[in-house]
């Protein structure tokens, strides 16, 4: 079972290619689609991207009486309307790969707007199994909902379920099994437009069925026409001889409220639905959600719990992570290092030097980076679970809308305090790209510890006493610029345009261990598989670099090229040992003190400092401090750049916008510092 | 239908307070995502939280939804409407 969870995609379509019975897994978010994925996949499942899309694709099999099968995890979407990138990628899998059975969830707590979903999945002539999760949240609330009632109204087969807890799978299994077999008769019932539009819907239907092509069905075409969806309009237009298409144009034109009337129809359709099926509780009964919200969405206990909520994530990464990383440094890393070296006596120096201090030391800095990043992933997924990431988001809603965000930008900002990698991945949890690709851009100019390192390592030499206020000042100033540069970013990037912040506001409910521990996982192995060798890479090139041409880091190429950059530097008050540091800076952000220890000749516990207070003045210090806050991520946040946003365009615009602020800042600064005599 | 009640943005009802959706005025791409949480002309719904600025919530057809300000101040409503449900 579990020797399967290193194939990569292309792997498991070999193993299990065509002839496999393909599933889908369809739902409105918050349904535990992930749970029943999980529970069925377990650790056969591999977490990639759609094709040229940065949804996320998760994908697994498992076998059922003998037989395997395939599972795709469609992206959780409220419809299948193209607004947003999950919903075409959700419709085009099942219009192109047509699957044999869609397992559509829904949350019988919530029948009336998770049905939704269900009556388009219909109309797209899927063969759909209704999974109704959530019984016991529903049984809760005082919710009954009649399952067979519920699947005769339908006229598709509904088995009701409780995920979390894995009850009902065995049955849902054995349904999905008996579709597979052809023993299922599948009538259902479709919804209708509202009765003041059929007339011309069917006008457009029969203007271009002759035209559709054969992978749509017709019916659905026109619906999505009459709804105003951008995708279908687009391929209609290229499709149908224009004297047809303008005639449709008209219809279309004369009723652009229509989509109105297509969703309307489906909440009526819903409504007969869930009235045959659902006995509702009384009214008047206030819900464990209702209550708690009372406090975690108010505007002001809102905020004061939130801060409660992040104060806990950091003291947890500071008493956990801290000691662990520490550990593995002296324990681990330091000890096969030395291990190694001494294995290598024998060895040519320059090959010892390369596996010792490139090799070990960047795969070193990979593995003391990830007790950080899974302690940041739990504690995230957690809270997302659990359904509190929505209150944080509402409760910084009207905060994130100084830089053109919204609110559910706001916790993938705050984690890069502990770390910029877990904060660029964070952002998958904004569901709009260009909000989403925003947050990316702007995420680096929050202070990480790493930074945070070299600062306070940096400013009691030269500030002494002050130091404490230089470093608070640092962090304001360089917030200011997270907040302006967000602002200015969205004007000249999305011209000043908003995404709407539309939330549904889940309810609140005990987190699944296994759901949390397979994301943790997941996220893990994608940051060591992908970041890991990136890093791993530019760590040993930086070594090279560093050593040749004859061993000697101040004769190096690294130390030329730092010469030759010394006019640059000059603006910022550099010499060519400063630009060095700051170059040995990408491959993680400390190493900029190793660096100038090794340029001095003193390790930075002994000497350094005494040695850096008597070479640079003030000016350079401070100078050196604003570029070290602004300059380019570190490699692994750049790798993650490129990961999340499948873009070198987007990596090198990152790279380019903290290349221009980081020198500017520091000329800046330079200068400013030398007219208040700091010089 | 004949009586005309007052229609009046979504932002003006208080926490508590019932209403009806009349229509939207926020494009093509925002109305969708609205109808597909619900929101759509005729559904009932309660005002769970407005304090007056910032985001509200609401709740229609069984859910809570997060509203920005500016998204409810695009949705006109019919106060009233609470003899269907209570």
């Amino acid at each position: 079972m579990a020797e399967s969870h290193d194939l990569s995609a292309r792997d498991v379509e070999l193993q299990v290619g065509a002839g496999v019975p393909l599933i889908a897994l369809a739902g409105q978010p918050n349904m535990g689609k992930s749970t029943l994925f999980n529970l069925l996949t377990g650790l056969n499942q591999h977490v990639g991207n759609w094709p040229g899309k940065t949804v996320e694709r998760r994908e697994g099999h498992f076998d059922l009486n003998g037989r395997r099968l395939r599972l795709v995890d469609l992206p959780g979407t409220y419809s299948l309307t193209a607004n947003s990138p999950e919903e075409v990628v959700a419709r085009e899998f099942i219009v192109r790969e047509r699957p044999q059975v869609v397992v559509a969830v829904v949350s019988a707590a919530n029948l009336e707007r998770s049905l939704y979903l269900v009556a388009e999945l219909l109309s797209l002539s899927a063969q759909v199994v209704v999974a109704l999760n959530m019984m016991d949240v529903a049984a809760q609330e005082g919710i009954v909902v009649q399952a067979e009632v519920l699947a005769a109204a339908l006229g598709v087969p509904v088995v009701p379920l409780v995920a979390s807890k894995a009850q009902g799978v065995r049955k849902l299994l054995e349904v999905v099994q008996a579709v597979l077999d052809g023993q299922v008769n599948f009538k259902p019932a479709l919804p209708e437009v509202r009765a003041d539009h059929r007339e011309v819907l069917k006008r457009i239907e029969a203007l271009v069925a002759e035209y559709v092509p054969a992978l749509y069905p017709v019916d659905w075409v026109a619906l999505k026409l009459f709804e105003g969806d951008a995708e279908v309009t687009r391929m209609m237009k290229s499709e149908l001889p224009p004297e047809k298409w303008s005639a449709v144009h008209v219809l279309l034109r004369e009723h652009d409220d229509a989509f109105l009337a297509v969703a309307s129809g489906r909440y009526e359709w819903i409504g007969r639905m869930v009235r045959a099926a659902v006995t509702q509780p009384k009214m008047g009964q206030i819900g464990l959600t209702e209550r708690l919200d009372r406090w975690a969405a108010h505007p002001i206990w809102g905020l004061f719990i939130l801060a409660g909520m992040l104060g806990l994530v950091f003291w947890l990464t500071f008493t956990l992570a801290t000691p662990l990383q520490d550990f593995m440094d002296a324990r681990m890393i330091a000890p096969f290092a030395e291990w190694m070296s001494g294995l290598l006596a024998e060895a040519p120096f320059w090959l010892r030097g390369m596996l010792v201090d490139g090799a070990i030391g960047g795969v070193g800095s990979v593995l003391t980076f990830l007790p950080v990043l899974v302690i940041f992933f739990a504690v995230f997924a957690l809270l997302e679970d659990v359904g509190y990431m929505a209150r944080a988001a509402y409760v910084m809603d009207n905060l994130m809308h100084l830089m053109g965000l919204h609110g559910k930008s706001f916790l993938p900002l705050f984690l890069g305090f502990g770390c910029n990698v877990p904060a660029i991945m964070g952002t998958r949890v904004i569901d709009s790209w260009p909000a989403r690709l925003l947050t990316i851009l702007i995420a680096p100019l929050v202070p990480c510890t790493a930074r945070m390192v070299v600062v306070t390592f940096i400013a009691p030499i030269f500030f002494g006493a002050n130091a404490l206020w230089v470093s608070w000042g640092l962090v304001l100033v360089t917030l200011s610029l997270l907040v302006s540069s967000g602002a200015l970013l969205n004007l000249v990037l999305f011209k000043g345009q908003r995404s709407a912040f539309i939330m549904e506001m889940p309810l609140y409910h005990i987190p699944n261990a296994r759901t949390i521990g397979l994301l943790v996982w997941q996220r893990s192995i994608s940051f060591v598989q992908k970041a890991g060798t990136a890093i791993l890479g530019m760590s040993l090139a930086v070594w090279v670099l560093s050593f040749l041409p004859n061993g000697d880091l101040n004769t190096s190429f690294l130390a030329q090229f730092g010469k030759a950059l010394e006019p640059v530097g000059r603006l910022m008050g550099f010499d060519w040992r400063l630009t060095v540091a700051l170059i040995t800076s990408f491959p993680a952000k400390e190493n900029a003190i190793a660096t100038l220890g090794v340029l001095f000749g003193n390790s930075p516990e002994a000497g350094l400092a005494e040695a850096l207070a008597a070479t640079f003045s003030t000016a350079s210090a401070l100078s050196f401090l604003v570029v070290t806050m602004l300059f380019i991520p570190c490699m692994a946040t750049v790798a993650v750049i490129k990961q999340e946003t499948h873009s070198w365009r987007w990596t090198f615009l990152s790279i380019a916008m903290f290349l221009g602020l980081s020198l500017a800042g520091g000329t800046l600064v330079y200068r400013l510092a030398g007219l208040f005599g700091l010089g | 239908m004949m009586e005309t009640a007052p229609i009046l943005p979504l932002v003006e009802i208080h926490t508590g307070e019932r209403a009806i959706v009349r229509e939207f005025r926020a494009g093509r791409a925002v109305e969708n995502r609205l109808a597909s949480l619900g929101l759509t002309p005729g559904a009932p719904v309660e005002m769970v939280q407005n304090y007056g600025r910032g985001p509200l919530i609401v709740r229609v057809r069984g859910t809570r939804v997060a509203l920005g300000r500016g998204e409810a101040a695009k949705i006109l409503v019919e106060r009233g409407g609470n003899g269907r449900k209570s």
